[in-house]
């Protein structure tokens, strides 16, 4: 098992690093001239331009400048940008050609709006999909299991921006039924302020990704349902609610997990629109704002965590099968 | 006589193994159309750790030779894991062999590359147990027979049709079906699309991995008849592989009793059957129930074998049977028993090889194998070489006199 | 299709059976007039029709039939195991006396696994993966008896002994897959018998195992049998399963019982085609080899639109032998066959005796012609096949 996490470990690293030279590349060989950044439009010489690459060590060869640029996951590095010079401490992934700050502490930052977004609003989609689900699993073809799939398609049929939005302009604009969303933090703002600052866009989170949920956890639960050992524990005897929860659940829930763990990589890594409609200065706020400015370093930094996120969670999904099917063997 | 005069003896006859290849006859008498000798395949077992380095292997089959004749038929019969359908998928490559030579038509098949296996596999085809998993749901019957036939442009585009009715008809269903899908079938329709399937190629050789094992017992009758009837009309040699020793019979002159991956028995049907002498054999053949001697209250004692199939991980060492074995000595575990030739067409690989009831006290393989009775190694003696050639040889080891000559 | 409540005829050892008045043993499962339909897209699947059945404690009864003869679906609904909103259910099922049919799953809940116990097919699939073996069997007994836990898992250890599993008190924490086949099915029959229950259904419980782990777990049944009296209902496609184990055999085709009677009347006098047919196809080990297999021809039929008269006339190679047109329009009933009391056959043909020994034995077992003509056979039968030890000392003893 240790053997088998470090193995993955590595094999982990050797995908981050691949993630960054492509990262890279686009940063250097990209349609977009760092150096342009710098350089205000209605000011900017050749000559200008040249000064701005050189400062900015664009003119040095690619290995060197991937080499210096890596360095900044070992160690802190003091980053000349643009004529000043700015501290970056580690783990430094560069600086902001927009804030002129720390591209890792910046995003990092802005982790915790993030984080408590992908957990309250996977808390509510694994709640009422799951149950949704196990429920229609176990009325199988009957008007109940009906609605719940034909629910979920409908809704799943809605953009989530539309229906975010909407629920954003009725309910707390329209309505007021809801305070007005962003993210408070719990420590310093008081936990009622951060409940309800989220509880809309969890909610929301919740009936988008429930829907699917719901299907998948229904699937599982059907086919879970017709396992010979669920007929074996029937007829041991067992109550139903023990069939049910004991044998047939535990089973079901081992495909769930797989798609769960993908998901929530990707909510930790942001999850735009959810952040764009309510407010909430999070990470996925940023990547948008660092593409919409082309500030590389940024995006570059939002790619390579996203990919850490991916990568950290296909482990844990790993282990997670590990434990809960004897048969899987991490070796 | 004493062993160094067995010794001696035997080292005058000559020494089986060398006769050549050409000179040997299979059972039947025919010409060999495959001819496989030592093969083996060895899948790696990982370690855990942080450097997963090969600890071991899974020995799935263990070095058989064996031969089929043209237009007959070898039964491979053995319980779950003692490597008959490895060598199935070993003779058709869908596994490639560790080593050992698999000669059809003056080709080695294990030293084909893919690309030069591709016009064999035209001339070896397969049929699988499932009939259920080995049809394509999507393709209709037309398409899954006449897929093959464009593959190798066997026929021009345009006869593909009337060739995939003809052979609807062979297999017993009915033409016009050409269009349907396999779910409308039942299991021992499928089975027969899947034979037809096979067939649709014209090959010398078909692989009938376990063709009726899962069809109801009506089916099988019916099945196993087809079989015949195709290779009656067609000359296609047969290597079938069951677990069942009664199909088997029906259909298969020749008989090789497989166990952990290792071939202990193999002879004519006449031989094997009713002159089994290894214990194992015996043991499968007394397994088997017997609805008409039942029937009429006939007692046929069971033979109790104790357990289950050991790992072919950590295979026994000497005898792989000798864990389950009631007849099982020292030199059991001290030495492998070679496969021995003990008659005109009867190979058995056991150091007490005798039939039911007649198991001597000493391993009559000692003095071949240059051992005392408890299988150490006796200074002074010499061991016979045994060859792992497959077929049989002019000469053979007489257990009653105990020297190896031919009548 | 018309179909009456036949009047089943009355045998001695636990027959198909009408209702007894006052007889000295009640049977211990009486089935009546069982009839299971499920409602399906493509319409009504008549899986079991006027199903009449009864088992008596001690004794084996083998049902056999190939795959859609019912055999399962009969037993399923004994367990009470059939979902009711899936499953149109007529008849009675009486256990121990009681009728189950119909009964609410929570009180149904109490017979099952306790008085009725079942061990499947393939135990590979019928054992929980993610749970240890002990576990799974201590679960079994904790639902019918008030224990804590270590009380059960000592139960647990026990009857993993006493299936012949080794070192029962460390194997009890391993999972099902860190056992062999063999050994997995040894668990499941320490999980359906733990309760001490008075039936055991085993549903092909061989079929799954390798030939020579397939004799060890019959053994198994039958010495357990002696231990516990409990009635087996053994379900198998395989005659010689049935040879070894039962003491009657019911043959089902197409949701029907087409024939009953003790093992050894079916085997040495069958007198329906369908179980002539069986015999014949069944390859064998001493027949002669060079003979070609006698299969029934065609397959088996639809159970969405039945055959109408007898299931089997599609199929039949004796139709010709029955005037006009009566194995096309009319259902034979449950007739009392030729060869003692007890023997029931749901056939049109006259003289079906004649007809066995004349044209069906020849081609199977010559050798047994003249015997069946005098009828000359050895008592021993059935399950007097097994068990006694071998007087050749070069056979293994068990140990």
């Amino acid at each position: 098992m240790f053997g088998y996490i470090v193995r993955r470990l590595i094999a982990g690293v050797l995908v981050l690093i691949a993630v960054s030279m492509m990262v890279f590349a686009i940063f250097f060989y990209g349609p977009n001239d760092p150096a342009l950044a710098y350089c205000p439009e209605s000011r900017c010489t050749p000559q200008r331009l040249d000064n701005l690459r050189h400062n900015l060590g664009l003119d040095r060869p690619a290995p060197q400048q991937y080499v210096e640029y890596m360095s900044g996951l070992v160690k802190s590095r003091h980053i000349e940008s643009g004529g000043i010079s700015i501290d970056c401490n580690w783990p430094c992934l560069g600086v902001s050609f927009k804030y002129r700050v720390s591209v890792f502490h910046y995003l990092w930052d802005r982790f915790p709006a993030t984080f408590s977004v992908a957990a309250g609003g996977a808390i509510c989609f694994l709640i009422i999909g799951l149950f949704s689900g196990i429920f229609a699993a176990r009325r199988r073809g009957t008007m109940a299991d009906k609605a719940i799939v034909s629910t979920s398609l409908f809704i799943n049929a809605i953009p989530y921006y539309l229906l975010a939005l909407l629920a954003y302009l009725y309910l707390v604009q329209g309505l007021g039924l809801f305070p007005e969303t962003g993210y408070h933090s719990p420590f310093k703002d008081g936990p009622f302020k951060f409940v309800g600052g989220l509880a809309l866009p969890w909610l929301m989170l919740g009936i988008a990704y429930s829907t699917q949920y719901a299907r998948f956890s229904r699937g599982a639960m059907v086919d879970a349902l017709n396992e010979d050992y669920v007929r074996t524990a029937r007829a041991k005897g067992l109550m139903e609610r023990v069939v049910v929860r004991r044998h047939a659940l535990r089973a079901a829930i081992v495909p769930v997990v797989t798609i769960f763990g993908l998901d929530f990589a990707y909510l930790l890594a942001g999850t735009l629109f959810t952040e764009k409609i309510f407010g909430i200065q999070g990470m996925g706020l940023a990547g948008l704002d660092a593409v919409q400015r082309t500030d590389l370093p940024m995006i570059s930094a939002y790619t390579l965590i996203s990919a850490a996120f991916i990568v950290v969670a296909n482990i844990v999904v790993d282990i997670l099968y590990s434990v809960i099917d004897p048969r899987v063997r991490l070796a | 006589m004493t062993e160094s005069e067995v010794a001696q003896q035997s080292a005058e006859q000559p020494t089986p193994g060398i006769v050549p290849a050409a000179n040997r006859t299979v059972s039947s008498g025919r010409r060999a159309i495959l001819s496989v000798t030592d093969l083996k395949k060895y899948f790696p077992v990982k370690s855990s750790g942080l450097i997963r380095r090969t600890v071991g292997y899974v020995q799935a089959v263990d070095g058989v030779s064996f031969e089929v004749a043209e237009g007959s038929a070898l039964g491979l019969v053995g319980e779950s894991g003692c490597g008959k359908s490895t060598t199935g998928r070993l003779i058709t490559r869908l596994y490639d062999p560790t080593s050992g030579s698999m000669m059809f038509e003056g080709k080695d098949l294990a030293k084909l590359s893919a690309k030069a296996m591709t016009p064999m596999r035209k001339e070896i085809q397969m049929i699988f147990q499932d009939p259920y998993s080995s049809l394509n749901p999507r393709h209709t019957v037309g398409t899954i027979v006449g897929t093959p036939l464009r593959v190798h442009k066997v026929v021009p585009e345009k006869q593909v049709l009337t060739r995939v009715r003809e052979l609807l008809e062979v297999v017993g269903l009915n033409p016009e079906h050409y269009n349907r899908y396999p779910n409308e079938f039942s299991g021992g329709q499928r089975q027969r699309i899947g034979i037809a399937r096979a067939l649709a190629l014209q090959p010398k050789l078909l692989v009938a991995d376990e063709p009726v094992s899962a069809l109801d017992v009506s089916i099988q009758a019916q099945v196993v008849n087809l079989l015949r009837d195709v290779q009656n009309e067609f000359n296609i040699a047969f290597l079938f592989i069951a677990h069942d020793l009664a199909v088997v019979r029906h259909f298969c002159p020749e008989i090789a009793v497989m166990y952990l991956g290792k071939i202990v028995e193999i002879g004519e049907r006449e031989s094997v059957y009713n002159h089994a002498h290894h214990p194992y054999t015996q043991a499968l053949l007394s397994a088997s129930p017997d609805v008409k001697q039942a029937a009429i209250g006939g007692r046929r004692e069971r033979i109790r074998l104790e357990g289950d199939v050991p790992s072919p991980i950590n295979p026994p060492s000497g005898c792989r049977f000798r864990t389950r074995c009631w007849l099982a000595q020292d030199i059991c575990a001290k030495q492998e028993p070679p496969l021995l030739q003990i008659g005109k067409t009867h190979k058995v690989a056991c150091h007490f090889a005798a039939e039911l009831g007649n198991h001597p006290a000493k391993p009559i393989t000692a003095p071949l194998l240059g051992t005392d009775d408890q299988g150490n190694h006796a200074p002074g003696s010499s061991p016979v070489e045994f060859s792992t050639n497959p077929g049989y040889d002019e000469t053979w080891f007489d257990l009653k006199t105990k020297t190896f000559g031919n009548r | 299709m018309t179909q009456t409540n036949e009047p089943a005829p009355q045998t001695g050892t636990g027959g198909l059976s009408e209702p007894t008045d006052g007889a000295a043993t009640d049977p211990f499962l009486v089935v009546e007039d069982l009839t299971v339909k499920f409602p399906t897209a493509d319409g009504l699947v008549q899986a079991v029709t006027g199903l009449s059945y009864s088992v008596e404690q001690g004794k084996t009864l083998g049902i056999v039939g190939e795959s859609g003869s019912g055999k399962s679906v009969s037993s399923l609904a004994v367990m009470g195991l059939h979902d009711a909103k899936r499953t149109q259910m007529s008849g009675s099922i009486r256990v121990g006396g009681k009728e189950v049919l119909g009964l609410a799953n929570d009180k149904m809940r109490r017979i099952r696994g306790r008085e009725v116990a079942m061990i499947f097919q393939d135990p590979l699939t019928a054992l929980h993966p993610f749970y240890k073996v002990g576990a799974q069997i201590s679960e079994a007994y904790r639902a019918h008896h008030d224990v804590s836990k270590s009380v059960a898992r000592t139960k647990a250890i026990e009857m993993l002994d006493r299936v012949g599993i080794p070192q029962a008190r460390t194997r009890v924490d391993d999972y099902p897959h860190q056992f062999s086949g063999g050994m997995r099915q040894r668990a499941m029959i320490a999980m359906a018998l733990v309760n001490d229950p008075s039936l055991v259904i085993a549903d092909e419980p061989t079929t799954a195992l390798d030939v020579t782990v397939q004799a060890q777990i019959l053994d198994l049944l039958q010495e357990l049998q002696k231990d516990f009296n409990s009635a087996i209902i053994i379900i198998t496609h395989d005659l010689g399963v049935v040879a070894e184990m039962a003491d009657d055999v019911m043959v089902m085709y197409a949701g029907r019982a087409v024939e009953f009677g003790s093992t050894r009347q079916i085997l040495t006098h069958p007198e329906m085609p369908y179980t002539w047919g069986l015999l014949s196809s069944v390859p064998d080990v001493t027949a002669d080899p060079e003979a070609r297999l006698i299969p029934i021809k065609g397959n088996p039929p639809s159970l969405l639109k039945p055959p109408t008269g007898c299931a089997f006339h599609p199929r039949c190679p004796h139709m010709d032998k029955v005037p006009g047109n009566l194995c096309k329009t009319t259902l034979p009933e449950l007739t009392p066959g030729e060869h003692g009391e007890g023997h029931v056959k749901r056939c049109h043909l006259p003289d079906p005796s004649a007809i066995y020994v004349q044209e069906i034995l020849p081609e199977i077992a010559p050798d047994l012609v003249e015997m069946t003509i005098n009828d000359q056979f050895p008592q021993k039968t059935g399950t007097g096949l097994v068990g006694d030890s071998p007087s050749d000392d070069a056979l293994p003893k068990e140990r």
